[in-house]
């Protein structure tokens, strides 16, 4: 087992449990916005990790001489880059769209955005 | 190389998990949030499927369905907030 490898199940490891924590996340949050905190940041630093393997991976492929790992691991940065920026914008929207719906946060006594237009 | 299947296994599981929430989750709101959360793990579980079988192809699909989702939350809050088109 050469040190790549190690490299990669511990980068696995580190993802599919934050995964596997957003997922959760969904189940046990009271309100809307609990549960956005919990899947977006959750899931986007486990998919970091996951990916990450894949590119140690194709990257150690790619350095072996086998020139047609490249395109792989360039992708795979590629595809990262979109999921990065991607997420954080989209849970914006998402929680501005849900306070904007009427949407009110479990057991709160003082919300200070009611009734301002461009929150 | 190392044996991708078990980890693409976790990942389906993880997105049942999701999936459950899209059902019994009560409003438009959560249902959009855990959907977004689905097609987060969509794209990472399309990298992966891409290194298991080697196929370059997988990635490109992958960046496209980003994307493409990424559009899909934006059009669908602006529907849940009330605007008009």
């Amino acid at each position: 087992m050469t040190a790549l490898n190690i490299v990669s199940y511990v980068f696995i490891g580190i993802g599919l449990f934050f995964n596997f924590v957003g997922a959760f996340g969904l189940h046990r949050f009271p309100d809307v916005y609990t549960r956005l905190h919990a899947a977006t940041k959750c899931t986007t630093f486990g998919s970091i990790f996951l990916i990450g393997a894949v590119i140690v991976q194709s990257a150690g492929i790619w350095a072996l001489g086998e020139t047609s790992q490249s395109i792989m691991c360039i992708h795979s940065v590629l595809a990262l880059v979109a999921l990065l920026v991607t997420n954080a914008t989209g849970a914006h929207a998402m929680a501005r769209a849900a306070h904007r719906s009427g949407e009110k946060p479990a057991r709160a006594v003082v919300d200070d955005l009611e009734g301002k237009k461009n929150d | 190389m190392i044996d991708w299947l078990p980890t693409i296994i976790a990942m389906v599981v993880c997105l049942i998990i999701i999936m459950v929430r899209i059902f019994i989750g009560p409003g438009a709101p959560t249902r959009l949030v855990a959907f977004d959360t689905a097609n987060t793990l969509v794209v990472t579980g399309l990298v992966i499927v891409a290194m298991m079988f080697n196929h370059v192809i997988f990635v490109d699909v992958a960046i496209v369905y980003a994307l493409l989702s990424f559009a899909m939350t934006l059009y669908v809050a602006k529907y849940i907030q009330g605007d008009k088109f």
